[in-house]
C-alpha cells in the first residue's frame, strides 16, 4: 500500500514522516523519525518496552499503527529531560537506586512511572508493583525499580512548590 | 592510591545517563545508509527433508534483493566458538564419549522447528517479511524425536547421520567406594528429580548489522553478542576474511544471561550477506523467532541416590544425569560437566559417582543460561537432603551444618577435577556461617508450619557453591591520553553488568586517578588482539584483574616518565587523583596528561596490555531461604519472603553486586514457579510468546532480604569471586523445599519444577492425577 504522510507532535515538536498504513507506531518512531529510545521487546503487547505516552496516557506503540497517531501528542523517553539539562527526577531516581541494568526495558518503565506519579504522587508499594506489572524487566528483579519509583515520588514532591 | 579506594564503593553507574535518556546504541539502533533487511525462513517441522525451494515468487516482489538457501552458503557445521574442545587434562582423565555437533549456516535437513532454512533480503523489513511468506518449500516431514524418553528408546530414530544412537556426550566422574558406602548407610534417599526446559529471555532479542568495505575497513559487524572476539574468529573462518580485517562490536546489549553467549548462524550470515550483496545488511530477531530459535536451557533428569549415616552425615552420592541438548550440542560437555562438578557442592562427600549423558532431540538446542547446569544439580541434591532430614528426624539446617566443609578445612580438595581440568578445590569462605546467617534472617526456628487463612505455610533453605572466574584468559588495554583521561578496553562485553563503572573503579585505584577520568570500552575487537567474553560469572574476576595489572604497569610508567620530567627519582613520586607529585612537595605536581604527552614524545606512551590467565576457578557460595504460603485447593504458591546470604569475595561495587543477585533470584523464581518451555509430541513449541511463557513481573518477585560475607579469593590479586549467576542457582531448590514443607502433613514429595498450580494441587490432593502437568514424565533409563 502506498505510504501516507503522517504528522504527529512528539515531545512538543512537530514531526512529518511517511509510512504505509501497516507500519507500527514504534517502527515509525524509530525508523522514520530516528527516535530510537523507544524499544521493541516483543511486538505483541506484553513486555511494555515500547510504552510511550499519547495525549498523556500510556500506550504500547507496538500495538498501534503509525497512522493512528496522526494528530496526536506523543511523548517518548527522549522528551523526559531537556537534551542538555539535568535528568528528569524519575531518571535521576532510577540511576541513584540502580533501577536499570541493561537499560533495554528502561524507557518503557520510565514512561509508565511518569503516568503513575501523575495519577498518584505518593503510591504505596502495592500500587507501584501493580502498576508496573505490565512491564517486564529481566535484569533487576524489580526491587530497585520499586525503590526508584518511591524515590522519584519523593524527588517530585520536593520539587513541587 | 587515592585515600579512599574506589573499589568497594557503590558508585552510580557511568552507563546510566545515556541509557536513561534513550541515547543508548543497541544493535537495533544501528542504522547504516543503504542498508538492507534480512528475514529468516524457518522450518515449521521439527524434523524434515527439503525436496526443493522455489523462491521465484519471493524474488519477483518489488524490493526483494536476494533469497539464499543452504545451497548458496558454505556447507558444514559452524566453526568452533567457546569450549568446543575440553581441556586435554580433562579428556585424558575422563575419556569422555563426545561427538562434535554444530548446526550449519542454513539447514537442508532441519532438526528442530524454527531452524533457519533460507534467508530473504529486501529493501525494508516489511517487504522481507512479505517475501519470506512467498518462499515455497517442499518439506518432507520426518519423524520427530521430541522427548528424552523417545531419544533413548532402543528403537529410537537416530537424529544425526552417521551416529549409532542419540547420545552426544557421555562420561563418568567417580571417587571412593559408592557401592559399599550405600550398602552401609543408615538412610538412602533414591529419587528422580527433573528440571524443566526454560528460556533466558533477554528483553532485547538477538540481532546483527554488517557492512563490507572491500578496499578499506573490511568487514564490520555489530552484534548483540556476549563474545565479540570469538565471533570475529568464527566470522573469519566462514568468510575467509583475515581477522585483522574484521571488526566486531557488541554495542549496548539488552541482556544476555548466556543466551547470547553461543555462536549463531544468523550473525555469520548477516556478515556474509553484506559481503555478497555489497550493501549493509541488518537483521533484528522478533520475539517469536527468539522463542523458537535462540537457545533454551535446563532440561535435565536426575536419578539420584544419597546415603547418610544415622547422624545425618553424607556417606555416598550417586547420580545419573540426562541432559536434553536439543538438536545440536555446540558446547560439548560444558553443561553436563558443570552439573556433575557442582553436585557435591559445599559438602563433604566421601564417595561419589556420577554419570552424565547429553542426548539429542529434535528441539531447539540447549546451552548455558545463568547458572549453566548448576541449578539442576543443586535442585537434585538439596531436595534429597531435605528428604533425608525428614527421614532421620534432623532439622534441615542442622543436617546441612553437619556436612558443610568448615572454614578450617579450606583449601578443601573435593577429589575430582573441575571443567578446566584442574583439581576441584574449594578455596575459602565460611559456609556454616553463611547458612546460619540465612536461617537467622528468615527466623528459621520461628517459622512453624501453620495454616494462614486456609493456606499452608512452609519454609525452605538451601546452600550452593559456584566455580567462577574460569579461564582461559581475558585482556585489558589501559592507555592515558594527552588530556589525562584514561582509556580502558577489554574483551569482556557487557549486557548490563555495569562494566564501564566497575572496571573504571579498578583502574582508578591501580593507576591513581579518579574513576570519573576513566572511559571503559567493552566488546569492540578494535584495539585489543584477543578476548573471550562475558559468560560463566567470569568478567569481574578475569577482566578485572587484567585491568588492575595493566593499570599498575601504567602507573609505574607514569611515575618513571614524570621522574624524568621533574628530575626527581620515580621512587620519590606518587600518583594520586590524576597528578604525579613528589612525596615531600605535594604542591610541585604535574598532571597525568602532561606526563602522558611527554612520554609519548619520548616514544614510550603510557599504555599497557595485560592478559590475566587464572590458574583455575575461584569459589563463591551462598544460602537462600524461602517462606511460602500454599493454597491446597488451588495449588497456588505465594512467596512470602526470600532471604539471600552470599559471599562473592571482595565486591568492587556492592550496589551492582546486589543488582546481580536480585536479577538472578528473580530468574530463579521464574524457574521455580512459572517458566516452562512446552513442546508437543511432534516437537512443536506450544508457548512461543511472552503471553504464554510466563516470566515474573513486579507482582511476583518479593523483596529480597540480602546479607553478605566477603571472603577474599586467595587466587587473584583483587580477591574477587564471580557473582553473575549465583542468584539464579538456588531459588528452585529453596522454594521447592518450602512448598514440600508446607505440604509435609500430606506426605507430598516435590520432584520437579515449575511449581505451577496444577502440579502443586496434584501434590496436595494426591488423587487429582488428571491435573498433573506435562512434566510428570516417566523417563526411562537406557
Ligand atoms: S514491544 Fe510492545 S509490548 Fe513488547
Ligand atoms: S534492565 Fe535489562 S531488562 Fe530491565
Amino acid at each position: 500500500m502506498a505510504p501516507r504522510e503522517i504528522v504527529v507532535r512528539v515531545n512538543g515538536e512537530e514531526y512529518r514522516g511517511s509510512a504505509e498504513p501497516r507500519v507500527t507506531l514504534v517502527d515509525f518512531l524509530r525508523d522514520e523519525l530516528g527516535l530510537t529510545g523507544t524499544h521493541v521487546g516483543c511486538e505483541h503487547g506484553v513486555c511494555g518496552a515500547c510504552t510511550i505516552l499519547m495525549d498523556g496516557r500510556t500506550v504500547r506503540s507496538c500495538l498501534m499503527l503509525a497512522v493512528q497517531a496522526e494528530g496526536h501528542e506523543l511523548r517518548t523517553v527522549e522528551g523526559l529531560a531537556p537534551a542538555d539539562g539535568p535528568l528528569h527526577p524519575i531518571q535521576e531516581a532510577f540511576s541513584e537506586k540502580h533501577g536499570l541494568q541493561c537499560g533495554f526495558c528502561t524507557p518503557g518503565f520510565l514512561m509508565t512511572v511518569e503516568e503513575l506519579l501523575r495519577d498518584d504522587p505518593d503510591p504505596s508499594e502495592e500500587t507501584i508493583r501493580s502498576r508496573l506489572s505490565g512491564n517486564i524487566c529481566r535484569c533487576t528483579g524489580y526491587q530497585n525499580i520499586v525503590e526508584a519509583v518511591r524515590y522519584a515520588a519523593e524527588l517530585t514532591r520536593e520539587a513541587a512548590p | 592510591m587515592s585515600e579512599t579506594p574506589w573499589v568497594g564503593r557503590s558508585l552510580r553507574r557511568r552507563e546510566d545517563e545515556r541509557l536513561l535518556r534513550g541515547r543508548g546504541t543497541y544493535v537495533g539502533d544501528v542504522d547504516l545508509p543503504g542498508q538492507l533487511h534480512a528475514v529468516f525462513v524457518r522450518s515449521p517441522f521439527a524434523h524434515a527433508a527439503i525436496g526443493g525451494i522455489d523462491a521465484d515468487a519471493a524474488l519477483a516482489l518489488p524490493g526483494v534483493v536476494a533469497v539464499l538457501t543452504a545451497a548458496d552458503v558454505p556447507a558444514g557445521p559452524l566453526p568452533p566458538f567457546l569450549w568446543d574442545t575440553p581441556p586435554e587434562k580433562l579428556v585424558s582423565a575422563l575419556r569422555p564419549h563426545l561427538r562434535p555437533c554444530h548446526p550449519p549456516l542454513l539447514a537442508d535437513r532441519p532438526l528442530y522447528a524454527g531452524q533457519a532454512v533460507a534467508v530473504v533480503v529486501a529493501e525494508s523489513r516489511y517487504v522481507a517479511e512479505d517475501a519470506a511468506e512467498l518462499v515455497v518449500i517442499d518439506y518432507d516431514p520426518l519423524p520427530p524425536v521430541a522427548t528424552l524418553e523417545r531419544a533413548l528408546a532402543p528403537d529410537a530414530l537416530v537424529v544425526h547421520e552417521g551416529w549409532d544412537d542419540n547420545v552426544a556426550v557421555r562420561f563418568v566422574v567417580a571417587k571412593g567406594d559408592v557401592e559399599g558406602a550405600l550398602a552401609d548407610a543408615a538412610v538412602v534417599v533414591r529419587e528422580r528429580f527433573s528440571t524443566q526446559r526454560q528460556a533466558g529471555i533477554p528483553m532485547e532479542t538477538r540481532g546483527a548489522v554488517a557492512t563490507w568495505d572491500a578496499t578499506g575497513d573490511g568487514l564490520t559487524l555489530w552484534s548483540a553478542t556476549q563474545n565479540s572476539h570469538p565471533l570475529r574468529r568464527a566470522l573469519s573462518r566462514v568468510s575467509g576474511v583475515p581477522q585483522e580485517r574484521i571488526r566486531v562490536i557488541a554495542p549496548d546489549v539488552g541482556g544476555g544471561f548466556g543466551i547470547k553467549g553461543v555462536l549463531y548462524p544468523e550473525d555469520l550470515l548477516v556478515g556474509l550477506l553484506a559481503m555478497r550483496l555489497g550493501r549493509p545488511v541488518k537483521w533484528i530477531e522478533d520475539r517469536l523467532e527468539h522463542m523458537l530459535s535462540a537457545v533454551h536451557a535446563r532440561e535435565q533428569v536426575h536419578e539420584i541416590e544419597v546415603g547418610l549415616d544415622a547422624e545425618g552425615r553424607i556417606v555416598a552420592m550417586r547420580d545419573h544425569v540426562l541432559v536434553d541438548t536439543g538438536a545440536y550440542n555446540p558446547l560439548g560437555l560444558v553443561i553436563p560437566y558443570n552439573t556433575i562438578a557442582h553436585l557435591m557442592g559445599p559438602y563433604r562427600v566421601p564417595s561419589f559417582e556420577a554419570t552424565a549423558e547429553g542426548v539429542i532431540t529434535t528441539k531447539t538446542p540447549t546451552a548455558p543460561y545463568r547458572g549453566a547446569g548448576r541449578p539442576e544439580a543443586v535442585f537434585a541434591v538439596e531436595r534429597s537432603l531435605d528428604l533425608a532430614a525428614r527421614r532421620l528426624g534432623i532439622d534441615p539446617v542442622e543436617l546441612r551444618l553437619r556436612n558443610l566443609v568448615r572454614p578450617e578445612e579450606m583449601a578443601y580438595d573435593v577429589g575430582i577435577l573441575y571443567r578446566d581440568g584442574e583439581p576441584l578445590v574449594l578455596d575459602g569462605g565460611d559456609y556454616p556461617e553463611v547458612l546460619r546467617r540465612a536461617a537467622e534472617l528468615v527466623g528459621w526456628d520461628d517459622v512453624e508450619i501453620r495454616e494462614r487463612n486456609g493456606r499452608l505455610v512452609g519454609r525452605g533453605i538451601g546452600v550452593y557453591v559456584e566455580g567462577t572466574g574460569i579461564g582461559p584468559f581475558e585482556g585489558a588495554v589501559v592507555e592515558v591520553g594527552d588530556d589525562g583521561r584514561v582509556a580502558v578496553r577489554t574483551g569482556a562485553c557487557t549486557q548490563g553488568q555495569g562494566h564501564e563503572t566497575v572496571f573504571a573503579q579498578v583502574c582508578a585505584d591501580h593507576l591513581g586517578v579518579d574513576a570519573g577520568a576513566v572511559d571503559v570500552v567493552t566488546g569492540d575487537t578494535d584495539g585489543l588482539e584477543k578476548g573471550w567474553g562475558t559468560v560463566a560469572s567470569r568478567s569481574a574476576v578475569v577482566a578485572g584483574n587484567a585491568v588492575a595489572e595493566a593499570a599498575g604497569i601504567v602507573r609505574e610508567q607514569a611515575l618513571h616518565a614524570a621522574g624524568e620530567l621533574l628530575e626527581i627519582a620515580a621512587a620519590d613520586l606518587t600518583l594520586t587523583a590524576g597528578r604525579v607529585v613528589p612525596r615531600d612537595a605535594p604542591d610541585r605536581g604535574v598532571g597525568l596528561g602532561e606526563v602522558a604527552r611527554a612520554a609519548r614524545e619520548q616514544g614510550s606512551p603510557l599504555a599497557s596490555t595485560r592478559y590475566f590467565e587464572p590458574g583455575t576457578v575461584t569459589w563463591a557460595n551462598g544460602a537462600h531461604a524461602a517462606v511460602v504460603a500454599v493454597d491446597p485447593e488451588t495449588g497456588e504458591v505465594e512467596l512470602l519472603r526470600y532471604v539471600v546470604v552470599h559471599d562473592c569475595g571482595r565486591e568492587i561495587n556492592p550496589m551492582i553486586v546486589d543488582g546481580q543477585v536480585h536479577g538472578g533470584v528473580a530468574q530463579g523464581i521464574g524457574g521455580a514457579l512459572y517458566e516452562e518451555i512446552l513442546y508437543d509430541e511432534e516437537g512443536q513449541l506450544l508457548n512461543g510468546t511472552l503471553a504464554d511463557y510466563l516470566v515474573p513481573t513486579a507482582e511476583e518477585v518479593p523483596v529480597i532480604e540480602l546479607d553478605r560475607r566477603e571472603t577474599p579469593s586467595p587466587l587473584n590479586a583483587l580477591g574477587l569471586r564471580g557473582v553473575g549467576e549465583g542468584g539464579a542457582i538456588l531459588p528452585p531448590a529453596a522454594i521447592a523445599n518450602a512448598v514440600e514443607d508446607a505440604l509435609s502433613g500430606l506426605g507430598a514429595v516435590v520432584r520437579r519444577t515449575p511449581l505451577t498450580p496444577p502440579y502443586v494441587r496434584s501434590l496436595a490432593v494426591p488423587d487429582a492425577t488428571h491435573l498433573r502437568s506435562s512434566g510428570e514424565d516417566e523417563i526411562l533409563r537406557p
